[in-house]
């Protein structure tokens, strides 16, 4: 076993972890912005609320949930061991004079992206997350179904103009994280060829744009409506 | 042409170093930017200072000798090396802040001079054939498509200088390395070592401290010789696979 440990602390399998564990996220991402969508659906949040039970309750979901949260623990602990490894890398003198016009700029700033992701994650878990595991909330019943209001404590946290605020910073940062993130998944992973980096590349700045956009328009609409 | 140059010195690897602002009033655009150093050196010399010290060879290009850090800018703004940069580059009476390369891996020997032997490791650990002895065989003997010869040819162009670390925020020689694990793995010579090559190179880069790519591309900017990202991409595939799939142990040797 001793190449498995040796191919995932080498610079390359550092990057490999990266790679996999964002893509995924991307995919998680995905699911959850449909399911956002629904707070959006005129109908006192019941599709929402029956939605948040279901995600909560079903035993598969559970389970692609746990690898879900421990995706996240290893994109951002291994985020912090490449960090550090790469400071280290450039020795105890750096540069005096730096050009910023050979790379983009959200290459060169993922880690302080990651971090302010990780502040909102932060934030965003306790409120709705922890409140939906742990906390004391109303409930609504739907046919014979008793489920946890969690539309309506979503709603409330988007009258305060603050939280919208947070919501749309946080959701600015995805988009740039991404936007240089998901392709440079797909390199990392050794997956660059002529024929499919257009389309990659193309799919990539579509969905950093996309996909934070319609997350960041949830809280805009409901503070408004 | 008047230059005022901000240069590093430093006395050996164990000191510390600091910058140093020199005058150079008689440059003439048409130098290299090697000859504006070498003017420099003369007079210093002449006033009985300590000339600067920096890493130069052929002059044309093609050694990767001339590490001089420019403006924020490995071998300065243009793409080419330091020995193919023009003062003419420069606007007169410009000030140009000159630094050696800045990487663990390469430790400052003195002033702009920086040991670069970790390259030569690197390269001892895998960057090889192992061919046959006896008769001469026919040139041409092996058919290789000539997109495939083109593109290792490509990838063996790179000079081993040492931009794309120094331009790399990170500190990485992926780019580098992957030239040369490329040259190689695209070609029939190449197969029998295939594996054992990119695992022995990557665990040597790694070895000497060199950081990870992060897919900023600064290298491929700043490239003299035009090496593409997509070696890189190449050199990862063949690492994942070959850690996925080579004999174990095959790196230690006989006698177990
Ligand atoms: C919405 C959540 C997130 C998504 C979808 C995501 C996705 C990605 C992707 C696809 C990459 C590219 C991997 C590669 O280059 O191979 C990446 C890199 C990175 N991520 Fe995240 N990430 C997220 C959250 C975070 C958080 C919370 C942190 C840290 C606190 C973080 C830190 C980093 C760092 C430092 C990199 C740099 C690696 C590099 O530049 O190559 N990310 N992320
Ligand atoms: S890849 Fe380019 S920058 Fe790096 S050592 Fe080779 S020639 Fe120099
Ligand atoms: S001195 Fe040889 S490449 Fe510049």
């Amino acid at each position: 076993m001793k190449w498995l440990i040796d191919l995932f602390s080498s610079s390359i399998g550092r990057k490999v972890v990266m790679a996999l564990t964002g893509l995924f996220i991307i995919l998680f991402l995905t699911v959850h912005l449909i399911g956002n969508l629904q707070l959006l659906k005129d109908d006192g949040g019941e599709a929402f609320n029956v939605y948040a039970y279901f995600m909560t309750h079903n035993p598969l979901i559970k389970m692609v949930s746990y690898v879900n949260y421990a995706f996240f623990l290893f994109h951002i602990g291994w985020a912090l061991l490449l960090t550090i490894k790469n400071r280290q890398a450039r020795g105890t003198e750096g540069y005096a004079v730096t050009s910023s016009k050979s790379s983009i700029w959200s290459a060169r700033n993922m880690g302080i992206l990651g971090t302010i992701i990780l502040v909102f994650l932060v934030i965003h878990m306790k409120d709705f997350w922890g409140q939906m595991h742990f906390g004391e909330m109303p409930t609504k019943t739907y046919g014979d179904h008793e489920v946890k209001d969690l539309f309506t404590v979503v709603g409330s946290a988007f009258t305060q103009w603050w939280y919208v605020a947070l919501y749309c910073i946080s959701m600015v940062a995805i988009a740039f994280h991404l936007w240089h993130g998901f392709a440079s998944a797909f390199q990392t992973l050794g997956l660059n060829h002529m024929k499919y980096n257009p389309v990659i590349s193309f799919v990539g700045k579509a969905f950093s744009i996309v996909i934070p956009a319609l997350f960041a328009l949830i809280p805009i609409v409901m503070f408004f409506v | 042409m008047k230059i005022k140059l901000k240069v590093w010195r430093q006395k050996n690897k164990d000191t510390k170093g600091a910058f140093k602002t020199y005058n150079v009033d008689h440059a003439s655009p048409d130098m290299s930017f090697l000859e504006m150093i070498d003017v420099l050196n003369t007079e210093l010399i002449k006033k009985g200072e300590e000339s600067i010290a920096f890493d130069h060879d052929c002059r044309e290009g093609i050694c990767g000798m001339c590490s001089l850090y420019i403006n924020g800018h490995p071998h300065g703004p243009l793409q080419t090396t330091t020995c193919q940069l023009h003062m003419r580059t420069f606007k007169d009476g410009e000030t140009i802040t000159v630094e050696p390369w800045r990487a663990k891996a390469f430790p400052v020997i003195k002033d702009l001079v920086v040991d670069r032997s970790a390259f030569d490791r690197i390269q001892q650990a895998g960057g090889y054939v192992n061919v046959n002895t006896g008769g001469v065989p026919d040139a041409n003997e092996i058919p290789i498509p000539k997109r495939v010869a083109e593109e290792a040819f490509d990838a063996a162009t790179c000079i081993g200088c040492g931009a794309c670390v120094a331009a790399c925020k990170n500190a990485s020689a992926m780019l580098f390395v992957s030239a040369k694990v490329s040259q190689f793995a695209l070609l029939p010579q190449g197969q029998v070592e295939r594996k054992e090559r990119a695992e022995k190179m990557v665990a040597q880069m790694d070895a000497e401290g060199f950081g990870s790519c992060t897919n900023t591309y600064a290298c491929e900017a700043e490239c003299p010789k035009g090496i593409k990202v997509a070696n890189i991409a190449r050199m990862n595939r063949e690492y994942l696979g070959a850690m996925m799939t080579s004999y174990e142990g095959s790196t230690g040797g006989g006698g177990e």
